[in-house]
């Protein structure tokens, strides 16, 4: 556990020494704050638009962050060659995995924390209402949500040759799971079988993500999602990171390390 | 002096830049067809910022639906116009409107039922101190697609509704200035004038030119806008029965017959004023002897 432990403290570390999140930060801060201070019809009520673009430039940047900086992690320790003193140490192939994903996975908490206590507070002066257990539950499910992704390129930094190619590829499919993830399986019905068989099996395949973003209840002052569904939610995407956590080793440990 | 060469050359060439730009400033406007006046998303985006207002415009709907709202996969169940968004409680566009957005339906699956624990389902529109939240987008979407009709009349009406009267004008003149053949803008604009201004001349004289901009639009098109004749003529004939032009108010609701959806009602009224018009003047009272 100390050896996981000590990898992820260096992965964190690189978070805060690259500027990535700094610039993220910021943009989302500007771009926020420039909205929040325009006056549509000298009125001063509205507040759901600038909730609703903080909230996506905070998606953004969170799937930004988990792809850029997991997708390095494997390739770069193989590229400066540091993958062999630190497998020397000894250190198992496993927990170089589950340290890298633990260390991106934190990083990703600890920018998230970030991010939604600047949306707090900017929601909370201008709605001046304060619904903290909606924000944090908010956070927890998007904090899953990106477990998930960073085991996904995870196992896609070990599969594919290039960081770059990795880190599209895994745009690519969680855009594509967010925004048609729920309604495969209506497009499933619509069509004519095999197809039909096929397009449901992908729809129960696939990780859920959109369930995780419930940026719509936090906008519109929605009751949140309750306990029971939060940690079947958490239990579900546990499941997810543990399946292709495991893909990843299955990969890495028959894996030759020289480039 | 050889040290110097390379800055007098710096500063020769930083001398002839500052002089051609004086000259070329003039020209230069002239080169393109944008004006000063652009704004900046006109600048960024071109022609394809028109996609944006659409988007934007349909934020708005969202907005008023507090998130419940139909898919792209929910197509068929997409409201097929903008009447619901300035429709009263128990109006027929309402009711109409409260059939369309029961698009949900039962879950198919366990991940469906499961899934709409996280996503709003329920069918409410904005009231009280929220119903501000739809102008943001509406001003947004008018921004970029200034000849978006429906965006300066959907944003009247709710800023009519919040009692910002000034603001409503306001935003209806600009979209009259960008859409100088609009009929719907000189409704709405008419429908301000009478109902918060109280002023009948003005709004007799706006829905007249509304009334004249339809007809050279609208009467030879083979799917004419009845609806709006309807709305236009409706209100006309009112102001012109006040002041007692009852050939006028008949003539006018004879138009509204063709697009309202109650003809038998305005058939009615109709008859009431041919028997108002039938009707011998009352007589002038006796001269005392």
């Amino acid at each position: 556990m100390k050896t996981v432990l000590a990898i992820s403290g260096i992965v964190i570390k690189e978070l805060y020494r690259r500027k990535d999140f700094y610039v993220l930060f910021v943009l989302t801060a500007v771009i926020t704050l420039l909205m929040g201070s325009v006056s549509f019809f000298h009125d001063t009520n509205s507040v759901r638009y600038v909730k609703d673009i903080a909230l996506l430039l905070i998606w953004i940047s969170a799937l930004v962050i988990a792809i850029g900086t997991t997708a390095r992690q494997i390739p770069a320790e193989r590229e400066n060659r540091t993958i062999f003193p630190l497998l020397a140490k000894p250190v198992t192939r496993w927990q170089v995995i589950l340290g890298k994903f633990a260390g991106c996975w934190l990083a990703c908490g600890l920018a998230l924390i970030v991010l939604y206590l600047f949306f707090g507070i900017v929601s909370g002066s201008r709605d001046h209402h304060w619904p903290l257990l909606n924000f944090c539950t908010a956070l927890w499910l998007h904090w899953v949500m990106l477990g998930v992704v960073v085991a996904f390129v995870l196992l896609g930094s070990v599969v594919f040759t290039a960081p770059s190619s990795n880190a599209t590829i895994t745009f690519i499919v969680v855009l594509g799971i967010l925004f048609l993830g729920r309604y495969l399986n209506q497009v499933a019905l619509q069509q004519p079988e095999p197809l039909r068989s096929i397009v449901y099996g992908l729809y129960f395949l696939i990780p859920h993500l959109e369930w995780y973003d419930v940026r719509d209840l936090i906008i519109y002052d929605q009751n949140l999602v309750g306990w029971m569904d939060c940690a079947l939610a958490t239990l579900y995407a546990v499941i997810y990171m543990a399946v292709f956590l495991l893909g990843t080793w299955l990969v890495f440990r028959r894996k030759a390390l020289n480039l | 002096m050889r040290k110097l060469g390379p800055y007098l050359i710096l500063l020769l060439l930083l001398t002839a830049g500052f002089s051609l730009a004086t000259v070329l400033q003039e020209r230069v406007s002239g080169w393109s067809n944008r004006g000063d006046s652009d704004n900046v998303l006109k600048v960024l985006l071109g022609d394809g910022r028109r996609l944006f207002a659409n988007h934007f415009f349909v934020q708005a709907d969202i907005s008023f639906h507090s998130g419940y709202y139909p898919s792209i996969f929910d197509q068929a169940n997409r409201p097929k116009d903008n009447r619901h968004l300035t429709a009263k409680e128990g109006e027929p566009a309402a009711e109409e409107h409260e059939k369309q957005m029961n698009f949900l339906g039962p879950p198919r699956d366990w991940i469906e039922r499961f899934g709409r624990h996280f996503i709003i389902t329920g069918h409410t529109h904005l009231e009280g101190n929220n119903r501000s939240e739809v102008l943001p987008w509406l001003k947004l979407s008018a921004e970029l697609d200034p000849q978006k009709i429906e965006t300066y009349t959907v944003a009247a009406y709710w800023l009519r509704d919040l009692g910002k009267i000034k603001e409503a004008e306001r935003f209806l003149r600009e979209g009259f200035l960008n859409n100088p053949e609009s009929y719907e803008i000189l409704l709405e604009l008419g429908r301000l004038y009478y109902e918060h201004n109280h002023d009948v001349a003005r709004a007799r004289k706006i829905w007249d030119l509304a009334l004249r901009r339809w007809s050279e639009q609208e009467a030879a098109n083979k799917q004419p806008d009845l609806l709006k004749l309807d709305q236009i003529a409706v209100n006309l004939a009112h102001l012109e029965e006040q002041e007692g032009k009852l050939a006028r108010a008949i003539q006018l609701l004879e138009l509204c017959k063709k697009g309202s959806p109650h003809p038998e009602a305005l058939q009615k009224q109709i008859d009431e004023l041919k028997q108002k018009l039938a009707a011998p003047p009352p007589s002038a009272a006796p001269e005392a002897r």
